[in-house]
């Protein structure tokens, strides 16, 4: 795409940030990986587009944002089920899309994504990617560390980059997550699954969890009716260990952390399980007050 | 280093657990065998194919994490690697890439007088000591670039963590807690006694390498006055 291609941004909703497929290989180095929230709806938004692997994206939390095209651009939204309208010609004519196709603007088209009626996270691509600075091999930012480009802020102007690759094979592709009340993670049990006590891991499972709004793209907390018999609480911390996406913490409140993106890379708190690929891209889409459980996988 | 007439250090025993499908979890009996560890693993990762695949090797007190791209490699091949590089005779060049850094500290910090009383010795006994201490850096944690050093002073700086921990500690801290030093690239919160501060970049994003302390890195710390 030529230089010159760029979307202004209108509206930022309640958060947008730049993602991109992550920051692996500083984990040795206190750095975490990063990336798009939900790794599946970041790869449909790129392949729509027809980008290579890895280019950047911008990933909002329960939608709002606006942004105006300079330049044609080809543009799709992927993850959560949100309403995507296109105003053309300066706001004479409007045209919605459904979440998961790719569609294209106009020199001064405007896209607006509105509040998801289902999920937490929408992903917007456009052709080229966008050509933020990287920081250390990566445009994710990272709300932990605050690596990474800043979060989104209306008047901003953001560069298409060159990321493209082939012209893309398909216009539309449905969500891999089913969207639907009662969310299901698929876990299996993690190393230290034995520290919370044989009622620990049947607890996990049968309990229906709520998520707290206390959650953010480093963890989704969940909350649970008070447990009757909890095991010797000063036996639930060890020596900080490393920690991956999906991990779940149990810590001595006895309310489960799942750990998404920008995971801490070291804690303390036993894993007591960890979720599949599939279930952190399902776990990066609860919204506070969903409820959620857990179901045991082979592996 | 190992070299000639020095014993190469025994093996760390393994026990390895599954986080999933894509990384692994050793243990091992203490944080000088996670370095050890990790260091055999980073040194020549094409030596061993069985690594191919490897992502993160990440060190901590007592394990060392292995993660992996489960779309090039599976657990078994992974481990493999592992065993390998734990039962090596000899540390592979262990040391030799081992990188060295001086760090100069204004011995000013709010706590130096009461750790040097905890600790019973005076002041310019605690500076001479931290200065003449021969740290090593274990493992990265808390914040990017945040090493816990080890130091070859048999404990005799050894100090739990303060009773209350500071909202704000400021960057560039040199700090003792926890068996350990440290030193804080950033402003944060933090429960280490705080006994100097340094102006050296301890992390820097824009640099390849950003961090100055890396898990293996050889710390001295140099009294500026």
């Amino acid at each position: 795409m030529p230089a010159e291609h760029a979307v202004e941004v209108l509206a930022t909703g309640p958060l947008t940030l730049v993602q991109d497929a992550g920051r692996p290989g500083f984990a040795h180095l206190g750095v975490t990986g990063s990336g798009a929230a939900d790794q599946g709806a970041y790869r449909a938004a790129n392949r729509l587009v027809g980008n290579a692997s890895g280019a950047a994206v911008l990933e909002s939390v329960l939608g709002g944002i606006a942004l105006r095209a300079r330049g044609a651009l080809l543009v799709a939204v992927t993850g959560a089920s949100a309403e995507v309208v296109v105003e053309r010609g300066g706001g004479r004519a409007a045209v919605e899309h459904p979440v998961g196709c790719s569609f294209t603007l106009g020199d001064g088209d405007v896209v607006r994504v509105g509040t998801p009626s289902a999920g937490l996270r929408t992903v917007l691509a456009v052709r080229g990617g966008f050509a933020v600075p990287p920081t250390l091999g990566s445009r994710s930012s990272d709300v932990l560390s605050g690596l990474g480009p800043a979060p989104l802020r209306a008047g901003e102007v953001l560069p298409v980059g060159d990321a493209a690759g082939e012209w893309p094979e398909a216009t539309l592709l449905p969500s891999a997550i089913g969207w639907r009340p009662g969310w299901m993670l698929a876990v299996t049990p993690g190393p230290r699954a034995e520290l919370a006590g044989d009622a620990g891991w049947p607890r996990l499972l049968a309990t229906e969890w709520t998520v707290s709004p206390a959650s953010n793209r480093v963890g989704v907390r969940l909350v649970g009716p008070p447990s009757s018999a909890e095991p010797g609480r000063e036996a639930l911390t060890l020596p900080s260990e490393g920690m991956v996406v999906g991990a779940v913490q149990l810590p001595p409140s006895g309310e489960p952390v799942v750990f998404l993106r920008d995971h801490p890379v070291t804690g303390g708190y036993p894993v007591i399980a960890v979720l599949t690929p599939e279930a952190v891209d399902v776990a990066a889409q609860l919204r506070p007050g969903d409820a959620v459980g857990f179901e045991a996988v082979g592996g | 280093m190992t070299g000639p007439g020095q014993t190469p250090e025994s093996p760390p025993r393994l026990q390895l657990r599954a986080l999933g499908g894509s990384a692994l979890l050793a243990e091992v009996p203490d944080a000088r065998s996670a370095l050890t560890l990790y260091s055999r693993l980073r040194a020549q990762p094409s030596a061993s194919p069985a690594l191919d695949g490897v992502i993160d090797v990440v060190p901590a007190e007592r394990t060392v994490l292995v993660t992996f791209d489960a779309a090039r490699t599976d657990a078994a091949r992974v481990r493999r690697g592992l065993e390998e590089a734990a039962t090596a005779p000899v540390a592979p060049v262990a040391g030799a890439g081992q990188r060295r850094v001086e760090i100069p500290v204004t011995y000013d910090g709010p706590d130096l007088d009461d750790v040097a009383r905890t600790l019973g010795l005076t002041v310019g006994e605690l500076i001479a000591l931290h200065t003449a201490t021969r740290w090593t850096a274990a493992f990265i944690g808390f914040a990017p670039g945040f090493a816990y050093l080890m130091g070859d002073d048999e404990g005799r700086l050894a100090l739990p963590r303060r009773a209350t921990p500071r909202s704000a500690v400021p960057a560039g801290s040199v700090a003792l807690a926890a068996g350990y030093c440290g030193v804080y690239p950033r402003e944060s919160p933090g429960g280490w006694h705080l006994i100097g501060h340094t102006d050296a970049a301890l992390w820097d994003s824009r640099r390849d390498d950003p961090a100055l302390i890396a898990p293996g890195t050889v710390v001295g710390f140099v009294d500026a006055g």
